[in-house]
């Protein structure tokens, strides 16, 4: 069968990231992305960058995968490196023919590349290999709203149900015989199937309604599993505490 | 004689006017009892089923269960953790991402303290045969493993009387008997609406039919 989610890692000597309490993780990605997104000196950026990499190194994750998920922003990242030199005014670096390249503008890009980077990569690292059904329950245990949480949970649960159904409607359309293109009956068709799968996601959110009721859900959600704090949590939180502070003094400087 | 568990008084039902789906239907279900009821495609079989967990309510007549009307929706919170509804789809019934969370769901609900709830789940899933089964994600299951987990979820809740709609359909034959021995151990009475001969006769001691929106003994 296949999942339109799967966790991007696979079992290797070097994943040490997934040993670690996710809810640590989920709060060492987000302050760790929101210091990289403030902090505008080069030799901070670069320290997050290796940071990243380094963390990068320790999830096991291979460098071709890690390459494959970096390529759409790095992508975004070229046209900023060739456009903003271009449309910022400063100090002249180069020219070719009528256009002129800024220096401002060229290390603005850099920066912002880097930034991009180190917070992509911290992301993936720390919240991209983890199953996201770990991802809804660490968000509850850290007192995010319930409301957010469980609908994070329940579209996990049916979102590979809706795209099996699309996947099952869209087969039934190819075997009699039909083939997208650009006109009105392509257009009528691709209506119907989007307004179908809706019609059925709406009865089924109603039966799954039914089938929560009749096992005496009355509104409240009540968690089965427990996170514990080990020793390699702690050293995790202090390594990530070293990195910030180690960021935030290169900064002042 | 004790009283029945189920008992429908000139129960009424219909989706739209001009479409009754049951009129007049009477029925009992008595302790111990194993009814199957069949009937045609669309002849409200499963509308029945949901009648008795108050998810439908009849446009008239009346629904007595374990001995009292039951009108509105409080009257059924007390009905739905005794009476185990087993849904035609798998999947409208598990929803929680794995398979421990989801048998834990009903006895959380009911109250019970977590540690009895752990136990309650490792002991439902080796009753079924899926002991090691708990940390399995719900939708990476097989359809007849979603079944088996489907009953572990129903059967976790300690019901008096089990509601079987379509429990065989789409299930391979290994899975069926698997299931009928499950089914056929358990102690509690049943309602089994089932197009399978064979798993009918199995299970339970006498037909019903369902046709014109009345209930008629075989």
């Amino acid at each position: 069968m296949s999942s339109v989610i799967q966790p991007a890692r696979n079992a290797h000597p070097w994943d040490f990231i997934s040993y670690i309490d996710p809810r640590a993780r989920i709060l060492a990605a987000v302050i760790f992305s929101v210091t990289i997104a403030a902090v505008h000196g080069f030799t901070t950026l670069v320290i997050a960058l290796a940071a990243s990499l380094i963390a990068t190194f320790f999830s096991g994750m291979s460098w071709k995968t890690v390459f494959k998920r970096l390529l759409p922003l790095n992508t975004i990242m070229l046209l900023l490196i060739i456009l903003l030199p271009i449309s910022s005014t400063g100090k002249i670096m180069a020219t070719i023919g009528p256009i002129s390249f800024s220096q401002e503008g060229f290390l603005l890009a850099i920066r912002i590349a880097l930034q991009g980077n180190a917070i992509m990569l911290a992301i993936l690292i720390l919240l991209g290999t983890m199953e996201i059904n770990t991802l809804g329950h660490a968000l509850s245990h850290l007192r995010v709203p319930d409301k957010i949480s469980h609908i994070l949970l329940f579209t996990i649960r049916y979102l590979d149900v809706l795209h099996r159904e699309y996947l099952r409607l869209r087969a039934a359309m190819k075997v009699r015989g039909f083939r997208p293109s650009i006109n009105r009956h392509t257009y009528r068709s691709l209506g119907y199937l989007l307004g179908m799968l809706l019609i059925r996601s709406i009865d089924r959110s109603e039966r799954i309604m039914a089938a929560m009721k009749c096992r005496g859900f009355r509104g409240r959600f009540y968690l089965l599993e427990h996170f514990t704090f080990h020793f390699c949590d702690l050293y995790f939180c202090l390594a990530s505490v070293l990195i910030l502070l180690t960021m935030l003094a290169v900064e002042r400087i | 004689m004790t009283e029945p568990l189920i008992n429908f008084q000139n129960v009424s039902f219909s989706y739209s006017p001009d479409r009754p789906v049951l009129c007049d239907c009477n029925f009992r279900l008595e302790a111990k009892e194993r009814i199957a009821l069949v009937g045609a495609n669309g002849s409200g079989k499963t509308t029945l089923l949901h009648l008795i967990v108050g998810l439908l309510r009849p446009s008239s007549g009346c629904i007595e269960i374990f001995g009292k009307a039951r009108h509105m929706e409080a009257d059924f919170h007390d009905v739905r953790p005794r009476i185990g509804l087993l849904f035609q789809d798998s999947d409208d019934q598990l929803f929680c991402p794995t398979v421990a969370e989801d048998v834990a769901f009903g006895p959380l609900n009911l109250g019970i303290k977590r540690e009895q709830v752990r136990q309650i789940v490792s002991q439902t899933l080796t009753e079924l045969g899926l002991a090691g089964y708990e940390h399995r994600i719900t939708y990476r299951l097989s359809s007849g493993e979603k079944r088996l987990v489907a009953m572990a979820t129903v059967l976790a809740m300690n019901p008096d009387v089990l509601l079987l709609d379509e429990p065989t359909s789409a299930l391979d034959d290994q899975t069926k008997q698997r299931l009928l021995e499950v089914l056929s151990r358990l102690p509690q009475a049943m309602i089994l609406v089932s197009h399978n001969r064979e798993f009918r006769e199995e299970l339970t001691n006498h037909t019903l039919f369902l046709s014109h929106g009345r209930i008629e003994a075989a």
